[in-house]
Order: C-alpha cells, then sequence, then structure tokens
C-alpha cells in the first residue's frame, strides 16, 4: 500500500467474483433435487439429435418438474435457425 | 429444551473447528451447559484448539460401539463448568458412525439437560458431514469471501435443506445462518474482496457473525485456548456479537470497516 498502489490501480476482482458465482449458483440451484441421472441424459440425447442436427451444447434443456403428484421429464431443443447440415 | 447446532461449511480450512470452539465457550460462559461434538472421524482436532488433547481417553466412536459410558467420554472444560468435549475417533473405518449410533449419543445429552450441542462438521459432503447435520436444528454455515468456499456452502444450503431429519420427516426446516471468518475490510474497501452483502446476496441467509482477519486466531489455536477468551481481540469481541445473536439479541455488526489510520501511514503504507 502506499503512494505506489495509489498510482497503479487494481481491477476490482470482488465484482467479478461476485457475477461468477451468481451464475454458477444459480445453475447448481437449477439442477439441484433432481434426479441424478439427468446431466447424463441431457450429455447422451445431445449425442443423437447431433447425429441429424448441428445443434448448439446449451441447446438442449432437460428438467423434471413435479406436477399434482406426479413427475414430467420435459425436453427442449431450440433448432437452428436454417437447415443445418448432419454433425460430422 | 437441548437445540442441536452444527457447524458446517463444504470447503475445509474455513474455520470451522475455530468457530464451534468459540461459540461453544460463548455459551457456556454465559451459563448454558454445552457439549461440543468432534465429528471428524479419523482427524481428530477440536481437542487441540480446545487444549484438551492430552486428556482424550475415549472418543465418540467409543461411545457409540459400547466401550465406555458417555459420561466416562465427555472431557469436562478446565476454564467453563458447564462446558464438555466429545472427540472424534482417530479410526480408519469411514464407517464407525451410523444413523442409530449418532442419535443414541445426542439422545442421551438431551436427556443430561444440555441446553446446546454444537456439532462441528468435517469438510465436506460425505458421511461425516451428513452425520453431523443430520439430527441439526440450526446450522452455522462457515464462510470465506472466496469463490470456492461461497459455492460449496452453496452446496451445503442445498444438503441442509434435503438430507436432515427435519427435511425427510417433513418437520419444517434447520435454521441457518451464514458466519464469514477472515473478513479483511480494507481488501473490501479496495474491492479486492467480496463484501459481507455480496455473499449474502448470493447465498440467501442471514449473518449472524462476520470475524476479522485476525492474527490472534492462530495465535488462540496455538496455545488451546478458544479465541473468543482471548482479551482485547476485535476477532474475539466478533465471536462473542455472534454468540449474542445466536441467544436472540439484536447485536449491530461491526469490524465491517477498516480503523482510520492516520496520515503518514495513509501515505507511506503501513
Amino acid at each position: 500500500m502506499g503512494l505506489l498502489a495509489f498510482f497503479k490501480r487494481q481491477p476490482k476482482t470482488a465484482s467479478i467474483a461476485k457475477e461468477r458465482l451468481r451464475i454458477i449458483v444459480a445453475q447448481e440451484r437449477s439442477q439441484r433435487g433432481g434426479p441424478d441421472y439427468l446431466p447424463l441424459l441431457r450429455r447422451e440425447l445431445l449425442e443423437v439429435i447431433r447425429k441429424y442436427v448441428n445443434v448448439d451444447p446449451d441447446a438442449i434443456v432437460v428438467t423434471v418438474e413435479k406436477e399434482d403428484g406426479h413427475e414430467v421429464l420435459e425436453l427442449s431443443v431450440a433448432l437452428p435457425e436454417k437447415n443445418a447440415q448432419p454433425a460430422g | 429444551m437441548t437445540e442441536i447446532i452444527v457447524v458446517t461449511s463444504g470447503k475445509g480450512g474455513v474455520g470451522k473447528t475455530t468457530t464451534s470452539a468459540s461459540l461453544s465457550c460463548g455459551l457456556a460462559r454465559r451459563g448454558k451447559k454445552v457439549a461440543v461434538i468432534d465429528f471428524d472421524i479419523g482427524l481428530r482436532n477440536l481437542d487441540l484448539v480446545m487444549g484438551c488433547e492430552r486428556r482424550v481417553v475415549y472418543d465418540f466412536v467409543n461411545v457409540i460401539h459400547g466401550d465406555c459410558t458417555l459420561k466416562q467420554a465427555l472431557i469436562k472444560d478446565k476454564r467453563l463448568d458447564s462446558l464438555f468435549i466429545l472427540a472424534a475417533s482417530q479410526t480408519r473405518d469411514k464407517d464407525a458412525l451410523s444413523v442409530e449410533g449418532v442419535k443414541k449419543v445426542l439422545d442421551e445429552l438431551t436427556e443430561d439437560g444440555f441446553d446446546y450441542i454444537i456439532c462441528d462438521s468435517p469438510a465436506g459432503i460425505e458421511k461425516g458431514a451428513h452425520l453431523a447435520m443430520y439430527f441439526a436444528d440450526r446450522a452455522i454455515v462457515v464462510v470465506n469471501p472466496e469463490v470456492s468456499s461461497v459455492r460449496d456452502s452453496d452446496r451445503i444450503l442445498g444438503l441442509l435443506a434435503s438430507k436432515t431429519q427435519k427435511a425427510e420427516k417433513g418437520e419444517g426446516s434447520v435454521k441457518e445462518h451464514l458466519l464469514l471468518t477472515r473478513y479483511s475490510p480494507r481488501r473490501v474497501a479496495a474491492g479486492e474482496m467480496m463484501s459481507v452483502d455480496d455473499v449474502k446476496e448470493i447465498l440467501g441467509i442471514d449473518v449472524i457473525g462476520v470475524i476479522p482477519e485476525s492474527p490472534d486466531v492462530l495465535s488462540a489455536s496455538n496455545a488451546g485456548t478458544p479465541v473468543i477468551l482471548q482479551e482485547n481481540s476485535d476477532a474475539a469481541r466478533a465471536y462473542e456479537d455472534a454468540v449474542g445473536r445466536l441467544l436472540g439479541e439484536t447485536i449491530p455488526l461491526r469490524f465491517l470497516e477498516e480503523p482510520k489510520k492516520g496520515f503518514f501511514a495513509r501515505v507511506f503504507g503501513g
């Protein structure tokens, strides 16, 4: 600290930390409580879908919702805008 | 009525044992009958921080296995009459603790009229941590204002909400409190460290204490005297405030700002 530190301004890393945590914590909370197989299911579905359509890894959302005593597995795939070529 | 409080964190080295030792001393100093239990099976540490390492004859697992009575295993603190320590076993058997065994010990402490049972959790999210929180009424989540500690604490909050007796039986929820340790007001002011409000906002739970970074914490554990018993220490005062809040008192947070420095210290560094 002192004069040198005063002139050499540090980037505010605390706000970077807060922003990164906000995102990762929200993501992890949304996956919490779901069945353990969801991440694997999501990955395998992605592989199958990519044989036919070149979708983004983020384009697949798999969730389990509880409704009136039964569970609904919801799969949502956002397709690319143009007719994409099969991957590979 | 007995209240069971787990001191937990997920991440290691954030100050769980320091906190367990200080809170239990603080409660006992206010006349409460307190038992503090080390759940870190295999790695015994609480006894050292409490300064009773040479008086351990029987441990937690011995009581569960019936090798001795609970009374024989409880170590009476030399400074405070109403404080008792139950040391962790050094066995390498990971299955030494069981839900039934832990319940038996906690039930017996409840029957013996203890006001507070402090469960010092091991790091991680394995069996020891699970058992330390399973029967808790309240949880003190110890967090450093640092990314991995905050993230791990959020995992622990998830477990508290789903893997405890209260959650499983639908008997309400474990009351959660945030305790920040190693807080450096100077670094917060410089934008180098997340503030209490930042951490509180991310985790979404109330703050029961903020312990400033202090050399007293190390000297206290060196000496085997919980830091709360040190005189003229900000860390001790901050723990004492946390004890008051635990007992329901309304005490404003302090030590959140750097003490003002003189002109020369500011210019030339200090």
